[in-house]
């Protein structure tokens, strides 16, 4: 099993009394790339936060690269975070630092490498994302998908074991859209390390996968790779690659019965 | 009716353990961020940065609110002291009510508005679009990393600025009194010089600017880290920070003054 990075055992994770995930099971491989998806709210980004060691858990364990990530102590922690990268959905990008200096900024903070190395490795990871010309500017002036891209350079600067991916294609034009999806899937080939993708995207998204997850009311709804997924007759699995209205996932939030808020009962009797 | 008290003293209750549980929290994390300021000395390159937009950018206002505080001063303190023929005192009360009181205090307060609204501000949309925790989940920590570097820079440029306030001031109240009212020029330094004491004006009035500078840039970097993420979370801290800023410089003042000028000069 040494091949396996991620090693997930009955997860249990609440806000308060709200139980958002409820005893989740799943290994993840090197040189895979993973999908999690899900209806909004379905505790996806709760998953990505609990495997980087942001939150505890109340009850099961995350386990990467062998060590449970919530009983790591505070150094341990980091030490670990550093083979780790987290892609935010807006970028994240440090606003008051250039588009060079945030994609240096892991490389000056956790190194001693010389500055003209560091030159060097950060303009071979923006020429990556295709950006190397965008350098000096700041990040208020890139639009979203550039922003997305500078945020990908900055995640693979110290070519980590694990990039999490928090809604990549989110607000994405069709062109940025396929360059960030095969961007996903090559780094992780050439690097040898494990992708998790947290996204609504069905379509782009299973263009690169190996493995999709479906989450839903907590738990693991169904799983498979993406040719299982397409050919997928379960209901849930159907309506959401299909995008469908109707079916087990309801549209609605819970709320009282149409008619009683509108106050219309008896009126029309 | 009953319920409605019950609930009313509940509700008073409730605020009272918040506020005391925040005080708490406050002092934990600036405890913090003093245990995690190797960083910010170690790599002096981010306090001095910081300096920049917290002590130079401020210069404009303190030198100009300097000056003219300084002005007035000199104006008013002409208009009393001639009523007793002490005319030639008015150096003394210049330089006196700024290096001991309006000095610290309004450069405080000028520091507070423009500096610490500014870091507070700055914190809060950092913690907004998920820049701190984005550097969390690079193992770089963003107390030592962003808090702590633009504390000591607060607490290095809030004594200079105040120095600068006074010294402008002082020679606001020269330009009014002496070249424009005619007070003599030998009698408005001369009594200065002689009037004011450098360890019981000047250092207490400079310690006085460090607890100020600790105090203001503390909440200001406490209200940012704390502010919650969204637009009005951070209206609201850099609201709080300018609020609770003037209350604590107003307060520690009243402290500090009883405790140094007790009539003994």
């Amino acid at each position: 099993m040494a091949h396996e990075l991620i090693e997930i055992k009955d997860l249990h994770f609440s806000y308060g009394d709200r139980a958002i995930l409820k005893g989740i099971n799943m290994t993840m491989s090197r040189g895979k790339v993973i999908a999690i998806m899900g209806g909004s709210g379905s505790g996806k980004t709760t998953l990505l936060r609990l495997i980087g060691g942001a939150v505890r858990p109340s009850s099961g364990y995350v386990k990467v690269a062998g060590k449970v990530v919530h009983d790591l102590k505070r150094d341990e922690l980091f030490q670990m975070r550093r083979k780790m990268s987290m892609l935010f959905q807006f970028g994240a990008l440090f606003t008051d630092l250039s588009v060079f200096d945030n994609v240096a900024f892991q490389m000056r903070e956790h190194t001693d490498l010389p500055e003209s190395m560091i030159r060097d490795l950060v303009l071979m990871k923006l020429e990556a994302v295709g950006l190397r010309g965008a350098q000096d500017l700041m990040p208020a002036a890139l639009s979203g998908g550039m922003a997305r891209r500078v945020a990908l350079a900055r995640s693979i600067a110290l070519d980590p074991l694990l990039i999490m991916y928090d809604e990549p294609f989110t607000g994405l034009d069709p062109i940025s859209l396929t360059v960030i999806g095969n961007l996903i899937r090559r780094l992780t080939d050439a690097l040898g390390m494990t992708s998790i993708v947290v996204t609504h995207d069905v379509q782009e998204s299973l263009k690169i996968v190996d493995h999709v997850y479906f989450v839903a009311d907590g738990v693991i709804a169904a799983y498979g790779t993406p040719d299982e997924v397409r050919g997928s007759v379960a209901p849930f699995v159907h309506q959401f690659v299909h995008g469908e209205e109707d079916g087990p996932v309801s549209f609605h939030y819970p709320a009282n019965a149409y008619a009683n808020d509108l106050k219309l009962e008896g009126r029309f009797a | 009716m009953p319920r409605r008290i019950v609930s009313g003293i509940q509700g008073v209750g409730h605020r009272v353990i918040d506020s005391i549980w925040r005080l708490g929290y406050a002092s934990r994390f600036f405890l913090l961020t003093l245990l995690k300021s190797g960083t910010s000395l170690r790599r002096f390159g981010l306090v001095i940065r910081e300096l920049y937009f917290t002590g130079v950018l401020s210069l404009i206002i303190i030198v100009v609110s300097g000056l003219f505080v300084g002005m007035v001063l000199g104006l008013q303190g002409y208009e009393t002291l001639q009523r007793y023929g002490a005319e030639s005192a008015v150096g003394t009360m210049v330089a006196l009510s700024l290096l001991r009181e309006l000095g610290p205090v309004v450069a405080a307060l000028l520091f507070a508005s423009r500096a610490g609204s500014a870091i507070t501000a700055e914190i809060g949309l950092m913690k907004a679009t998920e820049q701190l925790a984005a550097m969390e989940m690079m193992a770089v920590d963003p107390i030592a990393r962003v808090v702590a570097p633009r504390f000591w820079a607060g607490v290095i440029s809030m004594p200079l600025l105040a120095a600068l306030f006074s010294a402008v001031g002082i020679f606001g109240g020269y330009l009014v009194a002496v070249v424009l009212i005619g007070v003599d020029e030998g009698s408005f330094w001369s009594q200065m010089q002689g009037a004011v004491d450098f360890h019981y004006d000047i250092v207490n009035g400079v310690i006085k600017t460090f607890v100020f500078g600790i105090a203001v840039t503390a909440i200001a970097v406490f209200e940012g880290y704390d502010a919650s993420p969204t637009a009005e979370g951070v209206s609201g801290a850099t609201t709080r920070t300018v609020v609770t800023s003037a209350l604590a410089i107003l307060g520690l003042d009243f402290v500090l003054t009883s405790f140094m000028f007790r009539g003994m000069g």
